[in-house]
């Protein structure tokens, strides 16, 4: 016979009941409690006492000069980080002691794989310089995701740092601080370095299918240049040939292309198409069929993405 | 060559010109060329599922015009097409059911750029799981990477922004661990194409060359991928990055970004390394202990949060530790169970987080739970979906969940004799404390409460897309639930496949 219990309140139901019901404190009887204080607000400003005490606990928490276990903690922290550096550079020596030697003429690197790429890829590609030949038309693939690395890296960046137009409208106004002044010798170096160094930078992208170089080196030359340019004359000069709108421009110019030549590419050589570009004769400028183009593409891309970098960093727009 | 065998290609493709010619544009017309490629990209992957299916085998598409050890390729099997299918439909639903936050959440100036972030994380999504060159897995894992710090950081407000930092350092870490590895295993074998570099590996092993640098390779390689999908000691950064992100990032890096290393992973194993090399190395009864442990603690922390997107996180956290569970048994039955239940979380989690979002709006905006409160009377949609998720996580018969579970403990009865035991009791005790947490918050989201004065006007709107999503994923859970068996039959022919 069950007997009715006049305990309900204690009962481990009751307990389980109320827990559910989100009614129990854990804490209540067992501390000092005070009610929640009302946050005030002080012009834009709020001021929340509660938000205060916190950092008060937390600040006398992280007091390293009271609080031992916490030194304990971050000394153990420390030692065992070094330690598993120190373990993780072991293992990769041990490793590398047992790897084939670099540049042994029979180790495993020297297959089929590089001969091809040294002895066919002139006439099966076209291009001379056979790095070139080997990231932009054997492995196109992946040089389009690099492409695409970047441009999302790009993107992340502008997440990041793009102001909305209060921001840039007060960005303005102290804009000026950071403006550089009117340097006369600094002017006329400049003058003669940017176009020389703009040259340079088409050269390479150019001939980037004849000599060491293409499109992500010399993108990154034009961009150095552009960088200079706006150091000197300000983003006022700059604006006037190269605003936001240029760069969507030149980079959504670029990018497609790029995508409509690769996609040519890869469906023309997975279905085996006959592919329409012509190769030409290696040496000449005007060869190697898609690789000149591939190279213009990635190379303004990368001299536009240099450029947004440096002007997001410096003012949050272009 | 049939002309579906373009899809897998054109799909990835078509997702990067989707996400560049998304950059000038206005949010508004960038999500309808996002919203217009998923779909195209969802209907190619099924095609192709189809095509596999009833060809009977795999197919190999070069990705220009040289052949296997030269060029790069990508490559369809059952199993791929499968994933990629799954992965652009929740893809879809998660921004179809998010839409109104991503809008309500990002700058107005942003949100172009959200749906550049959203398009080639897709991408690579799709690059990883077709792909058959290690190297182009590597690049795309970096765009995945970086495309999921963007979507957790573009919502601004300092706990992103911390969420985005501790993303970025932990999946940096795995990406330079994976990395070192590809670069000593092309150092040993001198391929980067899968299926030449898993010939001459056959050779090393039997040979038995440079057996040190292989241990290190696997390891380094199993390590750098698990730390990147958050396994258990590595998740430190799943509760912010999910619980302070829009709700479409949140349920798209839960549910697909941290699954696509365990398929490459998956797909290293098999086709690279090959299975008996990493069964032999032992590196699976590693997985299997911190998976075991990750199920127990994922779901402990998870008991103890007090906001409902961070269980959720945590319950993520559960979830990896099945996976990589069913991994470390080292059987096919094993490796199917994980792969179905890769398939069950995806469908199952993204579920939970968009009907969590809408419990929420139907609670002030409020996430502590003492908040949501009969939240499932006030929006009955939410509340429904919610439980729908609830039950199948937990493993209630006719859902996805169940399945799952049951596909687990069967593996674990043909798993070697040490880890029978351990297995069967560690998955009862961590279904208990699934059933803990979830029926917890279902107990109390439909637990009849007077409406507080403050929203006792709120109308509560649940848009036509919102109904959209959660109904297609609700149905998505029974469909797994109740017609499980040609889904595992595929996954083990796509397994089957592999090899």
């Amino acid at each position: 016979m069950s007997r009715i219990r006049n305990d309900y309140e204690n009962s481990l139901w009751c307990r389980l009941v109320r827990w559910v019901n989100g009614e129990t404190n854990p804490f209540a009887g067992k501390m000092e409690m005070e009610p929640l204080r009302e946050t005030e607000v002080v012009g834009d400003s709020v001021f929340n006492p509660d938000r205060l005490d916190k950092e008060k606990v937390e600040q006398y928490v992280e007091d390293m000069g009271r609080n031992k276990e916490m030194k304990a903690f971050r000394i153990l922290y420390n030692l065992a980080s070094v330690s598993l550096c120190l373990l993780l550079i072991a293992v990769l020596l041990l490793a590398v002691s047992w790897m084939p030697v670099l540049g042994d003429p029979n180790g495993p690197n020297n297959n089929e794989v590089s001969r091809r790429y040294v002895e066919q890829g002139m006439e099966e590609s076209g291009a001379v310089n056979m790095v070139t030949n080997m990231i932009l038309s054997y492995r196109g693939f992946d040089t389009f995701g690099e492409t695409c690395v970047l441009f999302i890296a790009a993107t992340c960046v502008i997440v990041l740092l793009r102001k909305n137009e209060e921001e840039i409208e007060n960005a303005r106004e102290t804009d000026w601080k950071y403006e550089p002044k009117p340097d006369a010798i600094l002017q006329k170096i400049t003058l003669i370095l940017v176009p020389v160094i703009f040259l340079y930078g088409a050269y390479i992208i150019l001939n980037g299918h004849l000599s060491p170089g293409g499109g992500f080196s010399g993108g990154a030359m034009m961009g150095a240049g552009l960088i200079l340019y706006v150091t000197t004359f300000g983003f006022h000069k700059t604006q006037r040939f190269f605003n936001e709108k240029t760069y969507d421009a030149v980079k959504v110019g670029a990018l497609s292309l790029y995508s409509i030549t690769m996609i040519y590419y890869f469906y023309t050589g997975a279905n085996e198409i006959q592919n329409r570009i012509p190769l030409g004769t290696p040496g000449d400028i005007l060869s190697s069929g898609m690789i000149l183009p591939i190279n213009i593409f990635v190379g303004l891309e990368v001299a536009c993405t240099m450029y947004a970098f440096f002007a997001l960093f410096r003012r949050g727009g272009m | 060559m049939s002309f579906v065998q373009n899809f897998p290609c054109f799909s990835i493709v078509l997702c990067m010109a989707a996400g560049i010619l998304s950059t000038p544009m206005k949010g508004k017309h960038a999500r309808y060329v996002t919203l217009a490629a998923v779909t195209l990209v969802s209907f190619m992957s099924l095609w192709t599922l189809w095509h596999v299916m009833s060809a009977g085998s795999s197919f190999v598409y070069t990705m220009g015009r040289f052949p296997a050890p030269w060029g790069n390729e990508i490559r369809a099997g059952v199993l791929e097409a499968l994933m990629a299918s799954v992965f652009s439909l929740v893809m879809l639903f998660s921004l179809i059911g998010g839409m109104d936050h991503i809008f309500r959440n990002i700058d107005d100036t942003k949100i172009n750029l959200y749906f550049i972030l959203v398009d080639l994380l897709l991408s690579s999504l799709l690059a990883i799981i077709y792909t058959n060159d290690l190297f182009t897995g590597y690049v795309f894992v970096e765009i995945n990477t970086i495309a999921a710090c963007g979507m957790i950081m573009i919502r601004r407000s300092g706990r992103s922004l911390i969420a985005a930092t501790r993303y970025m350092v932990m999946s940096l870490i795995g990406s330079g661990l994976f990395l070192i590895g590809l670069a000593m295993l092309y150092d040993i074998t001198g391929h980067l194409l899968m299926e030449n570099a898993h010939a001459v590996m056959t050779e090393l092993v039997y040979a038995g060359e440079y057996s040190i640098p292989l241990l290190v390779i696997i390891s380094f390689i199993t390590v750098g991928l698990a730390i990147k999908s958050g396994l258990y000691p590595f998740h430190s950064w799943m509760p912010d990055a999910y619980g302070y992100s829009t709700i479409s990032s949140s349920s798209i890096l839960s549910s697909l970004v941290s699954k696509s290393y365990i398929i490459l992973l998956i797909k290293i194993f098999y086709r690279v390394i090959g299975f008996d090399n990493i069964v032999n190395s032992k590196i699976v009864n590693v997985l299997f202990v911190f998976g075991l442990i990750g199920m127990v603690m994922g779901s402990v922390s998870a008991i103890m949060a007090k906001d409902i997107y961070k269980m959720i996180a945590y319950s993520s956290v559960a979830q990896i530790g099945y996976v990589y569970m069913g991994i470390g048994l080292a059987t096919e039955a094993g490796m199917v169970a994980a792969v179905f239940h890769i398939l069950t979380h995806a469908v199952t989690k993204s579920l939970l987080f968009l009907s969590a979002k809408g419990l929420n709006d139907a609670s002030g905006r409020k996430r502590v739970f003492t908040a949501l409160q009969g939240a499932a009377f006030r929006s009955p949609l939410a509340g429904a979906a919610f439980l729908v998720g609830s039950l199948s996580m937990v493993g209630i018969p006719m859902l996805a969940g169940f399945i799952s579970k049951l596909l687990f403990a069967t593996a674990a009865l043909g798993a070697g004799p040490k880890k029978v035991l351990v297995t069967l009791i560690v998955l009862a005790v961590s279904t208990i404390l699934n059933a803990v947490y979830f029926l917890h918050t279902v107990v109390r989201i439909y637990t009849p409460v007077e409406i507080p004065k403050e929203y006792e006007h709120v109308h509560v709107h649940v848009s036509v897309g919102v109904a959209f999503a959660l109904l297609w994923l609700i149905f998505l859970n029974f469909a797994m639930g109740m017609m499980s068996q040609p889904i595992t039959d595929l996954i083990q022919t796509g397994i089957g496949m592999f090899a």
